[in-house]
């Protein structure tokens, strides 16, 4: 007969408060409202509200208003927001219409943080305390954007950039964008010839870029852990200066994947290790959130068409083995196995 | 309307995308759905298991304990008694073990008794007058559900005092007596009339001068089986039912030093258990087959290992003498039954019991016109009703299972057949909702988290006195327990759906109203459906 671990009295009382069923859920009625997230709370602004022409499970949808929303209550409302040209730009604002519930500005492709900068010391001038959020996508922030962006880093200007990350030009049309992973099927990177896919690079994470800058605030998220990613809007809100966070946004049409698994492809994102979840202070990686349930990162490609052809024949394609070193080496870097508590 | 004026080559005033109803792009749509959880699925009285533990798992007991009670009176005899059907069906041993249902209903049977909680008796009285014959489990649930309905149940009960085999068969480290007593109490503060050392022998003329409208008969199966064995004069040789019964007189049974039981069923391990307490140097259990094969539950058999009860398997006893017996060893054929090898082997035994199964004394239903008997028991229709009108039958007299729980559910679906039967109708169950299987649910949402195990007696202890051997929960661990619930198939409002909608298009009703979807904005994405932890939203094509 096998024998359920016994945990002791005091333990259980000690775990009570973790280990019941609404854990890891967006609220808990179990506990005070204040200790529920920003979402599960029927007072959130919902900053970016319905009618918006996303696509059906719209990761890039979900992870600006749970961070605007985090924001917005952070602040108390009084924040403005400045928007690179993309997705977001696109499906929230088809003039005349608008989704966004505060002052929302959109200038250029890549000037997001250039006009941020401008409007924080438009504030300052004009002695106002209305924080500044820019946003955009990889493409508007990895690419194009980047070097405003660098600007705006180098500068400490008082801003929270937030980008978005689906990994390509999913607005235009599916291009590959820097922030592209290797291997993955785009427009500009079709699956035929002897290499399918987007090259194996050196790789660009502009996280790393963020810390190198010796900001007082960089952190990546993910939309499949809402609690870590509000904590880190509330965190970076709290602090002046230059700060960058990347959320990782899983988009159905890009990655031809299943409307319904937008949150599922995140999760499994970060629970092989593809995508490290850390957060950095001053130039040094200060926490990562540690994997719950390792899982091999063929689970997380096998979900999306645009890694369909690693996965002919019924055969694993030998590049499946190298994205795999890279999820191996992030849980190296980051240290992404073991307790949560001995973090 | 105020026109804006406008800059240079805009044309438009600003609105907002609200005016854009997205729900028109939809191909499927979400709806909240109710699946019926395993465990509930699985009681054989028919228990809410999971609506019980909500209440529970938000602290508040005595909500806890009135919603097991529309179900089930007894429960801190069944939080003992009980075989716990619901745990091998909980879908939370996949994950990393079963909830512990049922050390959290005896904790919230034990506190209703210290707390001296009562039943709400019914706002009206139907008249209406129901005899019950015996006062076992099946007997006691009907009453208390007719007495809910309004009726006036009137139990006759053989034996001196309440609980059927509750008293005379389950042995008092099991289930205390004072524990029992309480709960009956409670039925009889209801308003159920029980009538001790009341044998009913003609079910008709008891009917009658009684002025009865239904009956519902739960004599249970108290007559031990007996079989051939060859014996010497000096023999002694017992049988279970009468062992387990003088347990609760004053007369102890005299059993010797060394004892011998005969079978394989629980009750084979109660008196095996008993013999060790009574100060039995061994208690040896006979068995024909294997343990595979056994009847008695698993961890029954372990505790009685524990406690020092040795087991003989595959053997058959094929003579009784004093002071020894010889038994015959057994071999499976290849369709699993015992057959005779022709070795045999003396062993010591000063008595021998035998716990070879019980029938039913069915004389009480002599001349009644209708009346149906299969393989000793009464055949009854899924009403519970037999052959004969208004005559219903339930527990171990009726086809069963023969434990405490099946006969508390007829008991329970006896009542209901009875109350539509007096207003002239037909009960019918409402329909089943399809099963809250596990491949429903979304598991990442729930922390692991074992089992709190109930503090078992020290063995040494338990085995030389007839306390309790399984102690209860106390309210921190039985808090935790019930938060261990998965709450399968029915929403516990973690608000999941109303954070994972991209567009914003479920609508939080308010704690205890669940939650709603805006299908002016639902693009029918799946994501609620696919991020629901408990399977309580389901994809259903739209009409196109």
């Amino acid at each position: 007969m096998t024998q359920a671990k016994t945990l002791q009295p005091d333990e259980a009382r000690q775990k009570l408060k973790f280990y019941q069923k609404g854990t890891f859920t967006v609220g808990n009625r179990l506990v005070s409202e204040d200790e529920r997230s920003v979402q599960a709370s029927e007072d959130r602004s919902n900053a970016l509200t319905s009618g918006h022409r996303a696509c059906q499970g719209c990761g890039e949808a979900l992870g600006a208003r749970y961070a605007i929303d985090a924001a917005m209550r952070a602040t108390d409302s009084d924040l403005i927001a400045v928007n690179a040209t993309g997705c977001l730009e696109v499906f929230t604002t088809p003039y005349p219409e608008t989704s966004w519930q505060l002052p929302w500005l959109h200038s250029l492709f890549g000037n997001a943080a250039a006009v941020a900068t401008g409007v924080a010391a438009a504030m300052r001038v004009k002695k106002k305390k209305t924080r500044v959020i820019a946003q955009g996508g990889d493409g508007g922030t990895t690419d194009i954007g980047f070097q405003c962006l660098s600007g705006m880093f180098e500068r400490n200007d008082d801003v929270l950039y937030i980008c978005y990350d689906n990994e390509g030009y999913m607005n235009t049309g599916v291009q590959r964008s820097s922030a592209t992973p290797p291997a993955a099927r785009t427009a500009t990177t079709p699956a035929v010839g002897p290499a399918p896919g987007n090259v194996f690079g050196t790789g660009k994470f502009l996280p790393k870029i963020a810390v190198a800058h010796n900001i007082p605030y960089v952190a990546t998220a993910t939309v499949a852990d809402l609690h870590d990613l509000e904590r880190k809007v509330l965190k970076a809100m709290s602090i002046h200066g230059a700060r960058y966070i990347q959320i990782n946004v899983p988009c159905p049409l890009g990655w031809g994947a299943a409307s319904c698994d937008t949150i599922k492809l995140a999760r499994l994102a970060v629970e092989s290790g593809l995508y490290p979840i850390f957060e950095a202070e001053h130039g040094r990686v200060t926490s990562a959130r540690k994997i719950r349930k390792q899982v091999p990162v063929r689970d997380y490609l096998k979900l999306q068409k645009r890694f369909a052809h690693l996965f002919r024949d019924g055969v694993d394609d030998p590049r499946v083995a190298r994205l795999q070193a890279i999820c191996d080496a992030h849980i190296a870097e980051y240290g992404l196995l073991g307790d949560e508590d001995e973090a | 309307m105020k026109t804006m004026d406008h800059d240079f080559a805009i044309t438009l005033d600003v609105g907002t995308s609200l005016a854009n109803h997205t729900g028109s792009w939809r191909t499927v749509r979400p709806i909240y759905v109710h699946r019926l959880p395993p465990c509930n699925d699985a009681c054989p009285a028919g228990e809410d298991i999971q609506g019980w533990l909500s209440f529970a798992e938000a602290g508040d007991y005595e909500a806890a304990w009135r919603a097991l009670t529309k179900n089930n009176p007894l429960p801190a005899v069944m939080g003992r008694v009980c075989y716990h059907p619901c745990e091998r069906a909980c879908n939370r041993a996949h994950i990393d073990s079963a909830v512990g249902i049922n050390s959290v209903e005896r904790f919230l049977g034990d506190m209703a008794i210290a707390k001296g909680w009562r039943f709400t008796p019914p706002a009206q009285k139907s008249g209406k007058k129901v005899l019950i014959v015996g006062a076992g489990p099946a007997g006691l649930s009907a009453a208390y559900h007719l007495a809910l309905f309004g009726h006036s149940p009137t139990i006759h009960e053989a034996g001196p005092a309440p609980g059927g085999m509750m008293r005379f068969g389950i042995p008092k480290y099991r289930l205390p007596r004072d524990i029992l007593d309480a709960e009956v109490a409670r039925l009889a503060d209801l308003g159920v009339r029980i009538e001790y050392n009341s044998k009913v022998s003609d079910l008709q003329t008891t009917m009658r001068e009684g002025g009865y409208d239904a009956a519902f008969l739960a004599v249970g199966a108290h007559i031990a089986k007996r079989a051939y064995i060859p014996a010497g004069e000096a023999a002694k040789v017992l049988d279970a039912v009468q062992v387990l019964r003088s347990m609760e007189g004053e007369d102890k049974p005299l059993l010797g030093r060394r004892v011998v039981v005969y079978g394989g069923g629980n009750t084979a391990l109660d008196v095996a258990r008993t013999a060790k307490r009574l100060g039995a140097e061994e208690a040896i259990i006979v068995y024909r087959r294997t343990r595979e094969k056994m009847p008695a539950h698993d961890f029954e058999l372990e505790e009685a290992l524990e406690e020092g009860v040795m087991m003989k398997w595959l053997s058959t006893i094929k003579n009784v003498e004093a002071g020894a017996i010889t038994v015959e060893k057994m071999k499976l054929d290849e369709k699993g039954f015992p057959q005779p090898t022709g070795e045999f082997e003396t062993l010591e035994a000063d008595s021998v019991v035998l716990a070879l199964g019980q029938d039913v004394d069915l004389s009480l239903l002599n001349g009644v016109p209708g009346l149906e008997m299969m393989d000793g028991v009464v055949h009854v229709g899924p009403d519970m009703m037999t052959g004969a009108r208004g005559i219903f039958a339930g527990g171990d007299m009726a086809p069963s299972q023969r434990t405490v729980t099946v006969a508390i559910g007829h008991g329970k679906r006896a009542a209901r057949s009875i109350d539509a039967f007096l207003r002239g109708e037909t009960f019918a169950s409402p329909p089943r909702h399809e099963l809250a299987s596990f491949d429903r649910l979304n598991t990442w949402y729930y922390g692991e988290a074992p089992k709190t195990m109930r503090p078992m007696l020290e063995i040494a202890r338990r085995s030389a006195t007839f306390e309790e051997v399984v102690q209860g929960l106390d309210e921190n661990n039985a808090l935790y327990e019930a938060r261990r619930c998965l709450s399968c198939g029915n929403c516990f409002e973690c608000d999941n759906c109303y954070g994972v909608c991209p567009d914003n298009a479920v609508i939080k009703l308010g704690p205890g109203k669940g939650f709603e979807f805006n299908y002016d904005f639902c693009k029918g994405c799946g994501l609620c459906a696919s991020e629901c932890p408990c399977g309580a939203i389901a994809m259903v094509a739209e009409e196109i």
